[in-house]
Order: structure tokens, then sequence, then C-alpha cells
């Protein structure tokens, strides 16, 4: 049991980081973007060509960090990765989304729209990769640590809860203390005085997708490299992550993460007592008990 | 001078006209109300001035620059401010980060103009780092105009300032608005509260179906009888 709840805790960091984005975009447009967990998937599938196609081209050397399974091409392939399904969100608002916005468009409207763009991003990721599961470094078992309590961890666990530190720190300075961050939350808080307070609005719903997708994508890659890479990867992880914003309160960033901390822990301790494939069912109720009991989370929601 | 001359100024919502070529000016170091019944097309005829809704007819002069039609983030720039009646703070926001949000277009070191607002608002620099939604509706009015101050504008527009304000509050906001208009700042004040308005405003206008029916020094409308019992309530 305590090993399940590290890797529940695992799970959930990275659930965090696609929660975090999809709860930033909901505050600031009031928009449910369906999309958000195939962007995940986008940011896996872009690092895997850059880290088994582009980078052998450019005889980047393949050596492994010590018991890590992965070595300068991924630490290379990261940071690009983000920026680049961060262009992607961006493109899809302003070509998709946001002349729908101009038109006054419905919520259904938009919400169709973005699950069309997540098809679209699935498919592309099909027709490149096929529908086989895949792995960044095939064939190795990495070694796992032992700690107390049985728990085994690998050190990938270790350095992607790191990462996920590492993100959310920066995400929460970048909102504290710079004048971008701060109109951001203005903006989630009240768009229209942002408005007549001279903040360019548009400028603050670019920065937030290109955020979103960034942390969407490093969350796809970190679950690559914990697990494997799959067309529907970020698909599946559409209900963990919708479940985890709607705990924490939709809007507010520090309840998106602590709630997908909640989801991640409940979805791999009930693997103890159910089939694994019953994971998105678990997702699936905590999110119904939650809409019944306290749909406006547990900490309130609207405020970033 | 005049440093905000509005002429024949139509706009309105959807189909409809809601504000018919009304004229207005605001000379230097001015405080003029805009007063009326409800539905007469006061808060309608600031969010054209400043830009939120676009005039169908008519024009605005801001310091001898037509800014008609322009969007508010410009006419921010040019020294125009703008303190809606509802939803005028940021409340997930500390008292500070609001003020900061009022400066974001300034690109030069604006804290001089902090201290100026926070001594204009002595309370609000005691409690910079407490988050806005937790205030009373006072306080929240004084953070709304603090934000609105912190580009030094030429021209402040307040809807409703003392709107859903306890008594002993509106008198507070009303004697704000003075100190306000005492460091330069020409100011149009649009008020349900006409009777309190118009003893700090120098010159009124009267507002009634979407038309100008009366304009005169603020002393004079108090004291002009038929103005009082057909549109001031009694």
């Amino acid at each position: 049991m305590p090993e399940l709840i590290v890797y529940g805790i695992v799970l959930g960091s990275i659930i965090a980081l696609g929660a975090i984005g999809l709860t930033l975009v909901y505050g600031i447009l009031r928009f449910a973007n369906f999309a958000h967990g195939d962007l995940m998937t986008a940011g896996a599938y872009i690092a895997l060509f850059l880290v088994t196609v582009l980078f052998p081209w450019l005889d980047i050397p393949d050596t492994t960090f010590g018991s890590l399974s992965f070595g300068w091409r991924m630490v290379l392939a990261f940071p690009i990765v983000m920026a680049c399904v961060a262009i992607a969100a961006i493109l899809f608002d302003r070509i998709l989304y946001r002349p729908l916005r101009m038109k006054r468009s419905g919520p259904v409207i938009l919400a169709m729209s973005a699950l069309g763009a997540s098809f679209i991003i699935r498919m592309i990721v099909l027709i490149l990769w096929g529908a086989d599961s895949l792995f960044y470094r095939p064939g190795v078992l990495r070694p796992a640590i032992e700690l107390p309590h049985e728990i085994k961890i690998r050190p990938d666990q270790i350095l992607i809860l790191v990462t996920v530190l590492f993100l959310v720190a920066l995400l929460y300075l970048f909102l504290k203390r710079t004048k971008m961050g701060k109109a951001m939350r203005a903006t989630a808080d009240n768009m229209e005085l942002a408005r007549v307070s001279g903040i360019d609005t548009e400028k603050v719903i670019i920065w937030t997708w290109g955020i979103g997708g960034a942390l969407a994508a490093a969350g796809g890659v970190l679950y690559g490299i914990d697990v494997q890479l799959h067309p529907g990867m970020g698909w599946h992880f559409l209900l963990p992550l919708f479940a985890a914003t709607i705990l924490g309160g939709i809007g507010n960033m520090y309840g998106a993460l602590i709630g997908a901390l909640v989801m991640g822990v409940a979805q791999q301790v009930s693997t103890a007592y159910l089939l694994p494939t019953y994971k998105p069912a678990v997702a699936f109720m905590v999110m119904i008990i939650i809409l019944l009991v306290r749909p406006q989370g547990i900490f309130g929601g609207g405020r970033a | 001078m005049r440093v905000l001359e509005v002429r024949n100024l139509t706009s309105g919502y959807g189909e409809t006209d809601i504000l018919q070529e009304v004229s207005i000016q605001l000379h230097e170091k001015e405080i003029i109300s805009i007063i009326g019944p409800n539905g007469a097309g006061k808060s309608t005829l600031l969010k054209t001035i400043f830009g939120i809704l676009k005039p169908r007819q008519g024009f605005v002069r801001l310091q001898d620059e037509e800014i008609t039609g322009l969007s508010p983030d410009r006419i921010v720039r040019k020294g125009m401010s703008y303190v809606p009646q509802v939803d005028n703070v940021f409340p997930s926001l500390t008292i500070q980060e609001n003020l900061e949000m009022g400066a974001f277009v300034r690109t030069d070191d604006y804290r001089y103009r902090l201290r100026e607002v926070y001594e204009l608002f002595p309370i609000l620099k005691e409690r910079s780092t407490q988050k806005v939604g937790s205030l009373s509706g006072g306080q929240r009015q004084m953070v709304a105009m603090g934000r609105a101050l912190m580009l030094d504008p030429k021209v402040l527009l307040l809807d409703e300032p003392s709107a859903s304000l306890a008594p002993l509050l509106v008198e507070m906001i009303f004697e704000k608005i003075v100190d306000i208009n005492k460091t330069g700042v020409a100011i149009v004040v649009v008020e349900q509260n006409a009777r309190e308005t118009l003893k700090i405003s120098d010159r009124g206008y009267v507002l009634a179906m979407g038309q100008k029916v009366f304009e005169d020094t603020g002393k004079a409308i108090l004291e002009n009888e038929e103005v009082g019992k057909l549109y001031l309530g009694g």
C-alpha cells in the first residue's frame, strides 16, 4: 500500500502538469479545453521524434545518466518539446478558438471545436507512429531503489517528481512576481476591468495558452518516461485532468495541484482492489462524487 | 481650458439608441456630475466616452485630440481612467497588486505615484498585502479609485461611486473625490445620489430618456425646484 501511494504521487504530479494548464485556460477564457490531454500526447511524441530520429541523425550521444533511463538527448528534447507544444496551443487558439470567441459562440460550440482539435492531434499521431505502444528506450528494465516500508521507486520517478516540483515553483514565481503573471491573475479575476486598466488581454491569452501547452507537453513526456507512449494516452488523461481541476475548484491553480495528487493516489491505490483497467472509472467516480457533494471544489473556484 | 469635450454623442446596445445626441464639457480642475433617473443613459454615456461602447454618431475629444471609437486600452494611455460601477477591483489580488495593475501601461518608475495614492488612502497602505476580496465595500471603492489614479490621469470617470455603500461611507467617498480633484484631476461623476453629488460638483448635467434635459452649476440645479421635482425625486 505505501508503494501504491508513492506511485500515485508520481502519477498525480504528471496529472498536475495537465490540470494546472487546464485550470489556467479555464480561469481566463471560461473555456473547457477537451484537447488538453492530447496536447500531452503531442508533447510525448514530439519528444520521441527528437530522441529517436532527429538527435541520432545529429550524432548527439545516446549515453544515459547513471541509473536513469535517459540522457542528454532527452534533456535537450525537453525544453524544445515544451516550446513546440506551447506554439501549437497558441496556434490552435488563434486559428480555431479565437474566431469562435469573436463570433460569441456558445460554450457547446467551443467544446465541440476543442473535441475536434483533440481528434486532429490524435489522428496525426496515429498516422505518423501507428497505434502500438512505444517507449523512448525499449527493452531495458531499470533497477528500483528500495526504500523502507517495501517501497520500490525507480530513479526516473524521483526525477519526475523533482521536475514537476521545479516547473510548479517556476510557475508560482511567474504568477506572483512578474508583471505578465500578475496581469494573468488579474485577467482571470475580471477581464473587463483588465481591459479598462490598459492590460492587453489578447497578449495575456497567448501567454496562458503557451504556459498551458508547455506544461501539458512536459506532463506527456514525463508519462512517456515513466510508463509508455500511446496515441490515446492524453485522451485517457482527460478524465483525471478534469476531475483534478474540479476537485481543486475550477480556475484555482493550487487546487488543481492538490486535486491532481488526490486523483493520482486514488487511481493507483484502487489497483490494490480493482483491475487496473478500472482506473478511469475511479477518476470518473471521484469526479461525480465531488460534483454531487461540493461542486465548487474543495478550495472554491475561480482564483488562480 | 477644456480637457474633455463630448459632442452630439449617440450610442446604445444592439439596435436601440439609449443615448441621443448628448453633449457635455469638462474643464480643467472641474468636477461635473451626470445625474438623472434610472435608465436615463448615464452609465451608457460614460461607457461610450471610454470606448467600451462604440458611438453611432458624435465625437469625443480629450485635450483637443479626437478619441472617438478608440478602444479602452488606447484611451487609458491618453490620460483618462474609468472606474466601473460594479466589479471594479481584482478580488484575488492584493491591494498593492491591484494598484500595480492600474499602472500596467506605465513603463517609467511609478513608485512615487504609488506613494501619492497611498497618501490619499492611508488605510490601503496599512493593508497593502491583503487580498481585495476580503475588504469592505468602502475600502474596495478606494482600491478601485486608487487603481484608476495610478496612471496620473487628466480625467477620471466615476460610475456611481457611492452605489451600495452605507450612508457614512458615502460621505467619506465624496470627500475622497474632492481630495482627488484637488490634486489636479478633472472628474466626471455619474450618480443616483444626486443631491450629495451636486454639492461637490462645479456643474451638473441632468439626463432623462437618453437626452440631456438640463445643465447648470451644481448649486443652481440644487436650488431649481422644478428640476428637483422632476428628476431628483422631490
